[in-house]
């Protein structure tokens, strides 16, 4: 059911265009006017008349099978259905006659006659549609019923029939079915996985997920679409089933990937009953994936920390306190570290989970309280060369677009993403354009599920060997430049006119052309050239890109190869083309933006600037440092050779999601004071001496950016289990060091950032209420934001072409390690998977696996599901192996979501060039099986024994 | 901090430099990078590793980067 507040106008807005004329009506004699193309239900619920339905719901196509809409047109014979016809000009409409209400009156008698009584749909704590018509037309028994003896219907009918509950979240109730296809048309128009089916016909025709299967086994991806559009309490959320109605709604943002989906957060007190997605949600457009709608359950789970700990040595047990007492430890152990090893021995680590607000207080606590630029954030393990990279050529550290742009591309080139299982609600927007005929080019090495998912199949599919992105990114670039696609005129105009000819002879090098280059990438030549072509001769071609683009000892340059292409083709600058950065975790951007990074302060301005710096020392009332501090894997280093002893991590766990961990956990052991704050007793808590308590994002106030620049409110929905909102913790340590802030709420952090920011000097809370998100920049000229960047002229002012010589990786295969690694994400898992591990979501994952192909599996013995050694120049581990064709010979691949998998004691601590982003797209391995658990795992159980042990205090007050 | 680390991302550094055609343009490029980017501390490491041993593991122009950053930081000094 649609969410608490929702009314619903039955069908979908006229597609917008600008030759739509308006066209005006009369509705049981009122006038409307509505654009050419709307339904008269649509049209009649702008006057505030409901006319009855049931097979018809905004957020899908008419379809016209309940007949219980219909209406009288004047001067037309019937009785035609309101939501299968368009309104036109001039038509005098009736939705109420005596006749239309026996029509009704027939068919609500015929559904009922065969549905679960009123008292039982109630019973469900849903709503229901046909009975709340029934009612509202005074009907109240059904002619059609069946007699009953002992209570049940006698003869042919679908009550008692099995519940199918397989899924953890929602249950499948056919007794409640009326078969409007609602769900049916939900899965495939809403999110493109066409998983249902009306299968039979006539009485016998039922809903069916895929062939007739549980919907667990189904290729049913749990988004929850087909529950919201069901109409009845035939599929019900089993936590709307479990703890009644929900009594109020709170807006706010999905806190997992980076498409930022907006949510209603339907509540009963201070628990979350559902969270229904937004329909006025503008990156999600009322769609959600099954992490955002179902599971949140980690946000009570009992094994929140919900009381501040301190330990002296990490081997001692954790001593809950007070926060005054954790507080207090903490700045006196920095203050004494300070004292004893210099200004530069601590520094703190930002988090794309956490919040703008949270985020930019941590970064104004490392530059002003501690007095130092340690500061870095977590994108510099994903997208920090997406920055680096894009502020070169374009002049900004940001995607192009907004999402709905991809409705307008004619050819979509998708490299190094998964967006089906890392940005789901995008994908099935992806998908609808795809169905709609736009051209799809794949760059992967693995064969994702896009590659030919049902009524889509990419027209290239480019398999390269991990590593080699750049060189064939460099070959697709001969192509065009060599076979004169390039578009000179937009070039001229708009680029720098010296690197362009640098570059355009570097490409046109024989050496680059795709024959050449087929012998590294491994991509026949002809599908390269192929694809160039599609992608250069589009009237709009758009570029979306992941973390198989970023996470490389070339990431920064692929990024650079990425903007030079789309430059070249004159791809940038309007709806529908653009280079978009598919952003993993839901504030990558935002905490990108307000300067996380050790060398810049919010909105990407160097510490080196000195009119800069001045700024910001005013403000803060604090000379500012103005040399770039120590990035995560200098810090690393640092505290290896003990010039670096203290860190405060807010929201991270680099324990687990750094690459080589064995080299991460040597040197988090060599701190002395270690403060985490974070939900749980993460990876990272084990070598920590302080834990602050963290709050969830149904906890807290706040805002988050999304992958397109989006700023979106994130709204309390509870009061924060361990007593304080994340920044109130940062304030706290900053009061405690001795460097006063007094924020009441985060809205006077944003004035702050917006005052300091120039990308943000026009956002406001209030005006995020008003317009529900805004895309920065928003500032004076763009008051309410800006959808596309660089139109009419880059942000740099002429965009800069980059030559991208291919460097091969480090990382070689060699007869000890022949094979491959490389990482990726699962739709149901989420990162290290702290939260998500702490729902059902584990039911469709439950462990990493390790996928190899068939040959490979077969010349070392190993057969689906064994155990497998996983070895690489910097450590070993075990998984249990998958045997898929999804990977070519001679790649391996795994996911790194759970922490006794150690897929990062493999990764080594190769990085990109110019951001050190770790490469854990390539490391070079050898897979054998065996039958027991890696050295590294058996130390892991036992540190996990003994580093997380809590000795619980009684009297602890806050 | 490892000097072996050091030289290992200067010379990454260097490696996308290296199709710059004029050696002294790509030292320079390489010199600015490690200005902008790397922490004192880490400069200085590199330095101190040059004037030890003249940078003997360095690519290309990484070496004459580096020696330009001795340079900078001697004149500062
Ligand atoms: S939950 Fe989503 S994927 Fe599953 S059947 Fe419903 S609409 Fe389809
Ligand atoms: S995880 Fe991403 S796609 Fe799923 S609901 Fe949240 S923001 Fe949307
Ligand atoms: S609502 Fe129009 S036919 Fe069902």
């Amino acid at each position: 059911m649609h969410a608490l507040d929702y009314i619903d106008p039955g069908t979908p807005a006229a597609p917008e265009s600008e030759a739509a004329r308006p066209v005006t009506v009369e509705i049981d004699g009122f006038s409307v006017t509505v654009p050419e193309g709307t339904s008269i239900m649509r049209a009649a619920s702008m006057l505030g008349n409901q006319i009855p339905k049931l097979c018809a719901t905004s957020s899908l196509k008419a379809f016209g099978s309940c007949r219980l809409c219909l209406v009288e047109i004047e001067g037309r014979k019937g009785y035609p259905a309101s939501c299968t016809t368009t309104v036109a000009d001039g038509m005098k409409i009736r939705t109420q006659s005596d006749k239309l209400g026996q029509l009704r009156h027939n068919v609500l008698e015929l559904y009922l006659s065969d549905h679960p009584s009123e008292a039982e749909c109630a019973a469900s704590n849903n709503r229901c549609e046909l009975h709340e018509m029934a009612a509202a037309a005074g009907v109240t028994e059904s002619r059609y019923s069946l007699p009953r003896v002992d209570g049940v219907p006698a003869g042919c009918n679908h009550q008692h029939s099995v519940k199918d509950d397989s899924n953890p979240y929602f249950v499948f109730n056919q007794d409640a079915c009326i078969v409007c296809s609602r769900c049916v048309r939900a899965c495939d128009e809403i999110q493109g996985t066409f998983a249902l089916t009306i299968e039979g016909r006539g009485f016998g025709s039922k809903v069916s997920a895929s062939q007739s299967e549980p919907f667990l086994e189904s290729e049913c991806v749990s988004c929850g679409a087909c529950v919201e559009a069901c109409p009845t309490t035939a599929l019900t959320e089993k936590s709307v089933l479990a703890l009644g109605k929900p009594d109020r709604t709170v807006i706010t943002t999905c806190a997992y990937c980076g498409v930022g989906c907006t949510f209603k957060a339907e509540v009963k007190g201070e628990q979350v009953i559902r969270m229904v997605p937004d329909r006025e949600g503008h990156a999600n457009h009322g769609h959600a994936c099954v992490k955002g709608r179902f599971a949140y359950g980690y946000a009570t789970h009992k094994d929140r920390i919900t009381k501040p700990m301190i330990r002296a040595k990490i081997t001692d047990p954790w001593r809950e306190v007070s926060w005054d007492e954790a507080v207090n430890y903490a700045a006196s152990e920095f203050k004494r570290i300070q004292a004893q090893y210099g200004r530069d021995a601590v520094g703190g680590i930002t988090s794309s989970r956490c919040t703008n607000e949270e985020t930019f207080l941590v970064q104004k606590l490392v530059r002003a309280a501690f007095g130092n630029n340690n500061v870095d954030t977590c994108a510099r393990v994903c997208h920090s060369p997406t920055g680096y990279g894009l502020k070169h050529t374009l002049g900004e550290s940001a995607g192009t677009q907004e999402f709905d742009s991809v409705m307008h591309a004619d050819v979509i080139m998708l490299i190094g993403a998964n967006p089906t299982e890392g940005h789901p609600v995008f994908a099935s927007q992806m998908k609808r354009r795809l169905r709609q005929g736009a051209k799809l080019i794949i760059v992967d090495p693995r064969q994702i599920s896009l590659v030919r998912t049902p009524h889509i199949q990419a027209d290239y599919h480019l398999q390269l060997r991990p590593g080699t992105n750049v060189a064939l990114m460099n070959s697709i670039a001969h192509v065009v430049v060599t076979e004169g696609y390039a578009r000179g005129e937009y070039v001229t105009g708009r680029c720098e006119q010296d690197s362009w000819n640098k570059w355009k002879a570097f490409v046109s090098d024989p050496k680059n052309s795709p024959e050449a280059m087929e012998a590294v990438t491994g991509v026949p030549a002809m599908a390269v050239r192929g694809a160039a072509r599609m992608y250069a001769s589009a009237p709009n071609g758009a570029i979306y890109y992941g973390l198989g683009v970023t996470e490389h000892s070339q990431g920064t340059t692929m990024v650079m190869a990425i903007a030079n292409l789309a430059m070249a083709t004159g791809n940038l600058g309007r709806i529908g083309v653009g280079v978009n950065p598919l952003r993993g975790q839901n504030n990558v951007q935002g905490s990108c933006d307000m300067g996380s990074f050790p060398h810049e302060f919010s909105g990407y301005r160097h510490v080196s600037d000195d009119a800069v710096r001045a700024l910001f020392e005013s403000a803060w009332n604090v000379p500012l440092q103005s040399e770039p501090g120590l990035r995560i894997p200098n810090m690393f280093e640092a505290a290896l050779d003990g010039s670096f002893r203290a860190l405060y991590i807010q929201g991270e766990d680099i324990a687990q999601s750094d690459p080589n961990t064995q080299h991460v956990t040597a040197a988090l052991s060599a701190m002395e004071c270690i403060v985490i704050q974070d939900l749980f007793l993460n990876e990272t808590a084990k070598f920590a001496h302080v834990f602050f308590p963290g709050s969830s994002f149904l906890e807290k106030n706040g805002t988050f950016t999304n992958a397109e620049r989006r700023i979106g409110r994130v709204r309390k929905v509870m009061q924060p289990l361990g007593g304080l909102e994340d920044w109130e913790a940062t304030v706290r340590f900053a009061n405690a060091l001795g460097y006063p802030m007094n924020y009441t709420h985060p809205s006077q952090i944003m004035d702050e950032i917006a005052a300091l920011t120039p990308t943000f000097a026009g956002v406001t809370y209030e005006k995020l209420d008003e317009l529900g998100s805004i895309q920065w920049p928003c500032n004076q000229h763009a008051p309410e934001g800006t959808p596309t960047m660089h139109i009419g002229e880059f942000v740099r002012g002429k965009g800069k072409f980059f030559v991208t010589e291919y460097v091969p990786t480090r990382e070689k295969t060699t007869s000890r390690f022949p094979l491959l690694l490389t990482t990726g994400r699962i739709l149901t898992q989420y990162n290290v998977g702290a939260q998500t591990r702490r729902t059902h979501n584990v039911v469709w994952h439950d462990e990493d696996r390790l996928e190899i192909h068939p040959h490979d599996a077969d010349v070392r013995g190993i057969l689906d599901g064994d155990w497998v050694g996983i070895a690489s120049r910097a450590g070993e581990t075990v998984l249990r192996a998958q045997v898929t064709e999804r990977v070519q010979p001679g790649v391996v691949y795994t996911t790194f979501h759970f922490p006794e998998s150690g897929a990062n004691v493999v990764t080594t601590d190769n990085s990109d060039w110019a951001t050190n982003c770790p490469e854990y797209k390539v490391t070079a391995v050898q897979v054998v099986k065996v039958n027991q658990p890696s050295e590294w795992q058996k130390r892991y159980r036992e540190l996990t024994e003994r580093n997380t042990r809590i000795r619980r205090g009684s009297d602890v007050h806050a | 901090m490892h000097t072996d680390y050091l030289v290992r991302m200067a010379n990454d550094i260097g490696s996308f430099f290296a199709s710059e055609p004029d050696p002294s343009v790509a030292a320079e490029s390489i010199r600015q990078h490690i200005h902008r980017f790397w922490d004192p501390r880490m400069r200085a490491r590199i330095v101190e590793y040059f004037k030890e041993t003249g940078g003997v593991e360095l690519e290309g122009p990484v070496r004459a980067a580096i020696q330009r950053l001795a340079e900078e930081t001697a004149a500062k000094a």
